[in-house]
């Protein structure tokens, strides 16, 4: 287990390497933040400054050792616009984007695991036809357009719930969070339930599938001629199959959208690493725009890293391979 | 000779966009405490389905439309879900094709035996966990302790079977449905389950209906023999006396199909033409077109009669 770890971890370093070289070359093919950063009627000494003191001076192969040496010391550089620690920077917002991307996560567990379940089971009954149009729905309406509209029901006509903004936070682990507060919760609400309408729809198809697939197996008859119950079949039997692609699915589709909720972050003017991200691009804040993708990176390593030990939690073949 | 189950004219059929697939039409059969009946026929005879209507597991769009199956005097057929529930696996089990298939691979052996012993019986874990691990010990599974805390895949084809075997007979039912549970396994390993289950039943008095395609199979471990075709019985005996007399051009084929009973160096004998589709059942005798008997009366459907003792034939022409 322990090597397995340490394979993976050796893998997980390479990855961020090569990474680091995509995205530092890339920022730079873009443009050059100088012409956006520096003052148009800025003279020619003030340039050479500002360009020295960005560091844009020295070749690029030679940024990037600087930029890879400071990195191993856990400084990924400061941000050209606001001179601030880029990973500072990043932090900060972090927790908006987690808590948004986790409610929804948990939202389309909660409601469309049920309803892939019921829907699975009951493949012709009229209310699984509702569930899957319903679904083809969430799959289908974009999700600026949906979160308009929830906005112009729940916060302009009816009144209900707040459109914009986190709303009171509370401090916990020295990162400030929204769904500690009642009025954080009562933010967090829309936008989250925004993210999660294509997340419920996608759990429902597949738990669906996974169901209809699995009732066919020999196992699933055998276990009803043992005279097990309809419940001890379904949840235990069935369920413990249908698991696996669901997890699977579920910790991708968490990993992005922590790392690309922006549309819905601009909808609902939520101070997320999404909104961080578009307007770094836009200004060419490379140190910012190149930490974020290396922290997105390491979280899709480490959502990885946790689906497969729970791959080899629920099914014992995988438990045997990853030791061999 | 007290009975164990006797079907009679069993319908269970599928209603299916296409029309309606009469898998079983008019089954009868009956099986006496501690016998062995092989349930004989090719594929989509309608055999396994016969095996699930005993069992109550039609899956839709079919059901059990007709006929009754009495079991212990019970009909089946007329009780419901929950009853039957309380028959499967306790007083009726069922063991399946392949074995690969038949125990759930994220479970562990004692889970998947010990629910089978408390979904019958209020015992406590450990008194279902004792009963498991007697029953891994009476199917031939060597240190029964250890590989209940196994998973399935840790097991080759024979050993899943004798653990679905075991699975099967945890609550010593009267009646076992067996679909052909040696097919996909060695001869060897066949050979040894088929002595284990024989044994087995003999010892417990459990009544046995062992569906196979393969006549040798039935030959040397049933008592008697109904043979199917096209969803109905077309002969029942002794299987002794059908074998060595049989009595419906079907059978007759059959045997004769079986390559060992061949000359060396002639070409194998075979049945003419393929089973019929099921949805477009011909007029009269199922078996007509590829019947080398067949004659003019046998547009109409014969009946399943009795003309030697102990024999029924559903034929017209039977050979005498």
């Amino acid at each position: 287990m322990s090597l397995y770890l340490l394979r993976r971890l050796i893998q997980a370093v390479g990855v961020m390497a090569v990474m680091s070289l995509i995205v530092f070359l890339g920022v730079f093919a873009i443009g050059d933040p100088v012409d956006i950063l520096i003052a148009p009627d800025a003279d020619q000494i003030e340039r050479e400054r500002a360009i020295i003191a960005l560091g844009l001076d020295k070749p690029l192969w030679m940024q990037y050792l600087v930029f890879l040496g400071n990195a191993l010391r856990g400084d990924l550089g400061r941000s050209f616009v606001f001179n601030e620690p880029a990973l500072q920077l990043i932090m900060g917002r972090m927790p908006a984007t987690l808590e948004l991307a986790l409610g929804a996560t948990i939202m389309a567990i909660i409601i469309g695991l049920p309803l892939g379940l019921y829907a699975g089971l009951r493949p012709n009954g009229a209310i699984s036809k509702a569930i899957l149009a319903i679904s083809i729905l969430g799959f289908s309406l974009p999700t600026f357009w949906v979160g308009l509209m929830l906005i112009m029901v729940f916060a302009v006509q009816l009144g209900w719930l707040p459109s914009t903004g986190r709303g009171e936070t509370a401090m916990l682990f020295g990162l400030r969070w929204s769904f500690l507060t009642q009025d954080g919760l009562a933010h967090l609400i829309m936008p989250a339930t925004n993210l999660a309408l294509f997340k419920i729809s996608l759990v429902i198809r597949l738990t669906r599938a996974g169901v209809r697939e699995t009732m066919l197996m020999d196992y699933v008859k055998f276990a009803r001629a043992k005279g097990l119950s309809p419940a001890r079949v379904t949840f235990v039997h069935v369920f413990k199959n249908i698991l696996i692609p669901v997890v699977t699915v579920v910790g991708l589709e968490l990993g992005s959208t922590i790392a690309f909720s922006v549309v819905t972050e601009s909808v609902f003017a939520w101070p997320g690493m999404g909104k961080l991200i578009i307007d770094s691009i836009n200004v060419l804040d490379r140190p910012v725009i190149v930490a974020y993708l290396m922290t997105i990176v390491l979280m899709f390593i480490t959502i990885n890293l946790i689906v497969d030990l729970t791959y080899s939690f629920l099914d014992p073949r995988v438990r045997l391979e990853s030791k061999g | 000779m007290s009975l164990t189950l006797e079907v009679r004219d069993l319908r269970t059929h599928f209603f299916t966009r296409a029309g309606v697939v009469k898998a079983v039409d008019g089954v009868s059969f009956t099986v006496a405490r501690g016998k062995v009946l092989g349930l004989v026929g090719e594929s989509g005879s309608g055999k396994t389905v016969t095996g699930f209507s005993i069992l109550g597991m039609v899956d839709e769009p079919g059901r059990i439309t007709g006929g009754s199956i009495l079991f212990q005097g019970r009909d089946l057929a007329t009780l419901s879900e929950e009853e039957m529930r309380h028959l499967r696996g306790n007083r009726i089990a069922m063991i399946f094709q392949d074995p690969m298939m038949t125990l759930n691979p994220v479970l562990r052996i004692d889970t998947q035996m010990i629910e089978t012993v408390q979904a019958h019986e209020k015992t406590s874990r450990e008194e279902a966990r004792q009963r498991s691990r007697d029953a891994l010990g009476m199917v031939g599974i060597a240190s029964p302790d250890e590989r209940l805390k196994s998973y399935p895949h840790q097991f080759s084809g024979g050993m899943r079977q004798r653990v679905a075997i075991a699975i099967a007979l945890l609550h010593r039912p009267d009646l076992i449905v067996a679909d052909e549970p040696t097919t996909a396994l060695d001869v060897t390993i066949q050979g040894q389950i088929l002595a284990e289950v024989q044994k087995l039943a003999a010892n417990t008095g459990t009544a046995l209906i062992w569906i196979t395609h393969d006549l040798s199979v039935v030959a040397g471990l049933a008592d008697d023999i109904a043979v199917m075709y096209a969803g109905r019985v077309v002969e029942h005996g002794l299987v002794d006396e059908v074998l060595d007399r049989p009595l419906h051009p079907y059978t007759h084929g059959l045997i004769g199909s079986v390559p060992s009973r061949n000359k060396r160096g002639e070409p194998l004998r075979q049945i003419p033409g393929m089973t019929p589709s099921m949805l477009a059942l011909p007029q009269g005798c199922a078996f007509r077109a590829r019947c080398p008997r067949a004659a003019d009366e046998c547009l109409v459907e014969p009946e399943l009669r009795t003309i030697l003792p102990g024999r029924q034939v559903r034929c017209h022409r039977p050979h005498l």
